[in-house]
């Protein structure tokens, strides 16, 4: 099965206990890691470890099993630390995931910083999650929204996203890699050309964590955030980045326990970074084994995994291309392993069903990004997205079923 | 209780699916509609043409899968010539029938049972039930009318 004769790939998929299921008597192929990543027993097992041998309540208790518990989240935030080589722990907020880290910066940042008349730079490629929380801030600030466009491609068009930019533009918020797509944005240049006007950058992280390693210094971006469900951990948490600068001059996001200093119905003082963002019990055994998806992945090494995943993007595009009937919408030079289609006159839906009777899961749909769709003029795609354990043979699996697809409606 | 595709993916379907039976805009209709499945993205517009109480006419604009276009093509064709009453009681069988708990009893000649392996497939039975209630948007609002199958 192997692809690439360095690569554990045998073993790697015996760590996924789901990836031995059948479904409808066939084997899964699954192959929307795009909307949500299997998850390693290493992970599932810290889940159950936790809540076994060290649960309570974090930064509480003085016994000791509230210690062991916060003991292991603050080890898991340095894990995330590391992971994104962010200069200090204390900037690593845990949050559910993409969506609240871009609510959170949206609403607060955002309440603070911005003004009538002032922009904010989104682009077309955007996930609903990166729009919708700009939208209700500049409805309540009078900021104004402008789109970066994309070529025919798909990619992110840096010429037409400078014009874009002035002084008054407070903040670009951008996707990093594009969930619908797969496109990479040239986000280091994004960045550069941001900061030359004075500008603030968010990056949307969710579709890069898990192929590209990240380095929020080398960056220089402001606010980074993911979500741990699609980096192999668990559902319900994830982590916003920001700048300690940044985030100490923002006024808290939601109030409650564990984000005060002092309270009194005079007067409340909130507490330090990073726990002024972190009000209530937060998902305690989720961001541990979050620490432990991303030891997961540093044991594979992000080199091995980029050239495994782009074996298996080339070697499923020069399948697909060579299928006469089939449309490869997103053609970027530089892409992640996300591959969206269309099979001529079936829709996504019809296509989605049909290979779910072989065991294959594909997302089929506007994948939460509709202004794509509406740039490419298609209601949906087909969108089969590759993760770590995927492999040649199921992208023989993919052909086949689509083959049948196009039986069916020939 | 049979998955088989081709239960769902009948002749019949995939024939209204490939040559719909009234697709289009239909000029100056009476009362309109349109429908959304957010989940997917698809879109249609059902158009009806009143003679007094009766359906004169009936059309769909449909951006959709084979399951949606093929069930509003065998809807406008099945309404043709009835009555407001007797629409809304075809929409009230066809809903019941698609999501009802217990199986239908069918009338064998009845073309709409076609459908009926779409209840096997459960994340799919929206797709069969939105031009129907786009339909009755439109026969109930009479005008610019949004819904949605959310
Ligand atoms: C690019 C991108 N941004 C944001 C999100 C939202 O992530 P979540 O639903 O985990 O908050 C997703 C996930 O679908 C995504 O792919």
């Amino acid at each position: 099965m192997s692809t690439n004769g360095a690569y554990p790939i045998d073993r790697i998929r015996a760590d996924f206990p789901i990836l031995s299921e059948q479904v409808r008597g066939k084997p899964l192929v699954y192959l929307d890691n795009g909307a949500s990543a299997q998850k390693p027993s290493a992970v599932i097992e810290q889940i159950s470890r936790t809540y076994e041998t060290e649960y309570a309540n974090v930064h509480r208790g003085v016994h000791y099993m509230s210690q062991m518990a916060t003991d292991a989240m603050e080890a898991a935030r340095v894990k995330a630390q590391e992971f994104l080589n962010a200069a200090d722990e204390k900037e690593v907020i845990f949050v559910r995931g993409a969506t609240e880290g871009i609510n959170l910066v949206a609403s607060s940042w955002g309440r603070a910083n911005l003004k009538p008349g002032d922009e904010i730079i989104l682009s077309v490629l955007e996930h609903h999650s990166n729009i919708v929380p700009w939208q209700m801030i500049a409805e309540q600030t009078g900021a104004i929204i402008k789109v970066v466009p994309i070529d025919d491609a798909g990619e992110f068009l840096v010429d037409e996203y400078e014009k874009l930019l002035s002084p008054r533009t407070k903040m670009v918020a951008v996707t990093h890699v594009s969930n619908a797509l797969g496109t990479v944005v040239p986000v280091k240049e994004v960045i550069r050309l941001a900061k030359a006007q004075g500008s603030a950058v968010l990056l949307d992280g969710c579709q890069a964590v898990p192929h590209i390693p990240v380095d929020v210094q080398a960056l220089d971006v402001d606010f980074y955030v993911f979500s741990g469900h699609k980096l192999y951990g668990p559902s319900g948490i994830g982590v916003l980045y920001g700048k300690q600068a940044l985030l100490e001059a923002m006024p808290p996001y939601q109030g409650g326990g564990e984000m005060i200093d002092r309270v009194t119905f005079e007067k409340t003082t909130y507490a330090e970074l990073p726990f002024k963002f972190e009000a209530g019990t937060p998902h305690i055994a989720g961001i541990i084994a979050l620490g432990t998806a991303i030891d997961y992945l540093n044991g594979i090494g992000f080199d091995a995994i980029a050239a495994h995943e782009h074996d298996l993007l080339t070697y499923a595009t020069d399948q697909l291309s060579a299928m006469n009937t089939i449309d490869i919408v997103g053609t970027a030079a530089d892409k992640a392993a996300i591959l969206s289609f269309n099979i001529k006159d079936v829709h996504p839906h019809d296509v989605g069903t049909i290979l779910d009777h072989d065991g294959i899961a594909v997302r089929t749909g506007h994948h939460c990004a509709q202004p794509v769709m509406d740039r490419f003029d298609v209601a949906a795609t087909v969108r089969a997205s590759f993760g770590l354990y995927n492999t040649r043979d199921e992208v023989d699996v993919l052909v086949s079923g689509i083959k049948r697809v196009q039986e069916m409606f020939a | 209780m049979s998955t088989d595709l081709r239960d769902l993916y009948q002749e019949i379907i995939l024939e209204h699916s490939r040559k719909p039976k009234n697709a289009g805009v239909l000029e100056d209709p009476t009362a309109e509609a349109q429908g959304n499945n957010p989940l997917c993205g698809d879109r249609i517009t059902v158009y009806v043409k009143l003679d007094g109480d009766r359906i004169e006419d009936a059309r769909f604009d449909a951006r959709g899968c084979a399951i949606s276009v093929a069930s509003a093509s065998m809807m406008t064709e099945s309404l043709k010539g009835k009555t407001l009453d007797e629409a809304e009681e075809a929409f009230g069988r066809f809903n019941t029938q698609m999501t009802g708990k217990e199986a239908p009893e069918l009338a064998e000649d009845d073309e709409l049972s076609a459908l009926m392996g779409v209840r096997d497939f459960p994340t799919r039975i929206k797709c069969a039930t939105l031009p129907w209630h786009t339909l009755r948007a439109a026969l109930k609002g009479a005008g610019d009318t949004q819904i949605t199958t959310e």
